[in-house]
């Protein structure tokens, strides 16, 4: 009796333990700093997640049908390149569709590469985020793309402009957020993804297309890429060639802390968005009280690894793996 | 014969077909597109690939056992920063003021001793966590890249010991130092893998790991040995390397790991472990060097060798699962 006692504590505090602790570390960096939670503190830490953030929901469907994407991050690079360079060429209005369009082709690709051929998605992602990362830096010769004319261009709306008394940023990322949760929550074809994901041999055999999911949830995470491109290039009007750089072990991050598991089948929009807060808010909280920015890497590693190991002592009812 | 001899046969000599496409390619190239007169296939010129190719191809031979053992191994690049700042920062420390020149194997052993120190603490979590390499090498990847920065802020650290430079610059049967320690890698990891019970038991565990518990390998153990021995081969490669350099960088390494990876992978280890070998990554890593150099000579930048290198990365697998559908089930997920 003690023992179903102390195991329901501990799958409880497992399966909430993330909202626990990020509810404990608000309340301690508060103390620490009582700037640390007001509404102009929050916004901006909201706000500077954006980015990161609507990455990795896209991320997060790949994630629950089984599968990693790396690319994420140069992706994130090309479409940002991509759309400052076309919004002199040929106007805003026709450069984000356009870019749009370009992002779409490039997660298409990946898509069929792992949902119709099959490949291990790692390897894929991983190749991908090397050519991509090529073929931006060959798009833009190596420069740095600006836009010229930065005081005149309605452009800058989507990074830099607010609606309803919040940032445009914070809006995109709640809209999407929402949208890819309904989608994912309720939806046949979010079912899809968490039996491919789950079992994907079952899932064959009960007639879900898992070539063709497999395809679409890569093509999500590209449009969430390319949103991101668009929130990047119009807050700073001009960018390097590695805007994206590193960010999808970041955005992978974010989405392993909110509890998306590896293996395929779980993990949610609203988990992903609370991985994603959490490292803002870490990366915030311990600039505020005056810590160097690298102890934030070393704190994340940390809660990583505490995270995930919680999560999964509570599944198998024991905190040390039964490895020999 | 047995099903699928001839595929592996094709698929282990494959790396060395691609070398040879690689030095007829750039030697025929170069002849037109080169702006220097001299030949692509010469013989300093493959020296020097074999020099530059150490600290990614000694890496390469660690991340091999961990592949064949079914994890991977994010943390490398990091582990290479630390180990070369303790390197570098360590002969500057009071304490080791009078030791003249003995400083150099102090500093070399810690170096060593803390790069096998991060690559055990990996192991040692992967083993009493069960939680999956992936996820802690990538924290890890994180995490020593903080502690790399704890050193000297985005400050280089410095120090040239001219000793140690000329060991670094010396060489023996025409050989660099640093070519020496990739063959001494390279040798000695094959000798693990192919010769010993640990090699075997890699193998084993990697194929099928509640087997190998079955057969009562101590699989946690295991594991925790291979993270030790990237860790060491990860320092080894900055003590080489930054015995000759004098200077480390805090974002020095960075994205090792996606070469090294790939170098592997290239070699034909399999991704989900259980066959793969060290000839063919060492293989992998003169292919990878011979094309960045390549590229170089008919005068492509680097943007080029991005994206050759990643489509080519693409390409082997799509070519390996081409060469592997026979006799496997299709619907094997």
């Amino acid at each position: 009796m003690a023992d179903i006692t102390r195991q329901q504590i501990g799958s409880l505090l497992a399966k909430q333990g993330i909202l626990i602790a990020f509810v404990a570390f608000l309340i301690g960096f508060t103390i620490a700093n009582p700037k640390f939670l007001t509404p102009d503190n929050v916004l901006s830490v909201i706000r500077s997640s954006a980015i990161l953030g609507v990455m990795a929901l896209g991320v997060t469907f790949v994630v629950i049908s089984g599968n990693l994407d790396l690319s994420v991050g140069s992706m994130m690079s090309f479409s940002t390149i991509v759309v400052l360079d076309l919004h002199d060429k040929i106007g805003p209005a026709l450069a984000i569709p356009a870019m749009f369009a370009m992002t779409l082709a490039l997660g298409a690709l990946i898509g069929f590469l792992v949902g119709y051929l099959k490949l291990n998605s790692l390897i894929v992602t991983l190749g991908m985020l090397s050519a991509i990362h090529g073929l931006t830096l060959t798009y833009s010769g190596g420069k740095n793309m600006d836009i010229v004319d930065k005081e005149g261009t309605w452009f800058s709306v989507f990074g830099q402009g607010t609606a309803l008394g919040l940032p445009i940023p914070i809006l995109m990322f709640i809209g999407v957020a929402a949208l890819l949760g309904l989608i994912l929550s309720r939806t046949s074809f979010g079912r899809k993804v968490y039996a491919v994901g789950g079992n994907g041999t079952a899932a064959t055999f009960s007639g879900i297309p898992r070539a063709r999911t497999v395809f679409m949830c890569y093509l999500i995470s590209a449009a969430c890429v390319a949103t991101a491109g668009l929130i990047q290039a119009s807050r700073s009007l001009g960018s390097q060639n590695t805007v994206g750089q590193g960010l999808e072990l970041e955005v992978l991050a974010a989405v392993i802390l909110g509890g998306a598991s590896l293996l395929g089948g779980s993990g949610t929009i609203f988990k992903t968005v609370i991985g994603v807060l959490i490292l803002g808010f870490i990366q915030n909280g311990l600039l505020l009280i005056g810590l160097q920015f690298y102890v934030q890497f070393i704190v994340t590693w940390v809660i990583i690894i505490l995270a995930v190991w919680l999560d999964i002592a509570a599944k198998r009812g024991k905190l040390w793996s039964p490895i020999a | 014969m047995k099903p699928g001899t001839l595929s592996t046969a094709l698929k282990s000599g494959a790396i060395w077909g691609f070398i040879i496409l690689e030095l007829i390619f750039f030697s025929v190239a170069g002849e037109f597109l080169s702006l220097s007169d001299k030949a692509f296939m010469d013989w300093d010129n493959m020296l020097l690939l074999l020099k530059q190719s150490a600290p990614i191809g000694i890496i390469a031979m660690g991340m091999t056992i961990v592949m064949v053992n079914g994890n991977i191994d994010l943390s490398v690049g990091a582990t290479f920063a630390i180990a070369a700042i303790v390197l570098l920062d360590s002969m500057t420390w009071p304490i080791f003021a009078g030791l003249g020149d003995w400083v150099i194997p102090v500093a070399w052993l810690l170096a060593l001793v803390v790069g096998t120190l991060l690559g055990a603490l990996n192991g040692l979590i992967v083993w009493k966590t069960g939680v999956d390499a992936f996820i802690v090498t990538l924290g890890a990847m994180l995490g020593y890249r903080g502690i790399v920065f704890m050193f000297n802020g985005e400050q280089p650290t410095s120090h040239l010991n001219w000793t140690l430079v000329d060991f670094a610059e010396a060489e023996l049967l025409g050989l660099a130092t640093a070519s020496w320690f990739l063959l001494a890698a390279t040798l000695v990891i094959w000798f693990v893998m192919a010769k010993t019970v640990h090699g075997r038991n890699a193998y084993a565990i990697g194929d099928n790991r509640e087997a190998a518990v079955n057969a009562g390998i101590r699989v946690g153990p295991h594991m925790m040995i291979n993270f030790a021995i990237i860790g060491f081969l990860a320092a080894l490669s900055a003590v080489v390397f930054y015995s000759e350099s004098g200077s480390v960088n805090p974002n020095d390494g960075q994205l090792y790991e996606l070469w090294v990876i790939t170098a592997v992978v290239l070699g034909g280890t399999k991704i989900t472990g259980g066959a793969g070998n060290v000839i063919g990554t060492f293989g992998g890593v003169i292919a990878i060097q011979l094309l960045r150099k390549g590229l170089g000579h008919i005068g492509a930048d680097t943007s080029t060798v991005n994206l050759v290198i990643g489509l080519i990365l693409v390409a082997v697998l799509v070519l390996d699962r081409q060469l592997n559908m026979k006799g496997k089930e299709e619907l094997k997920v």
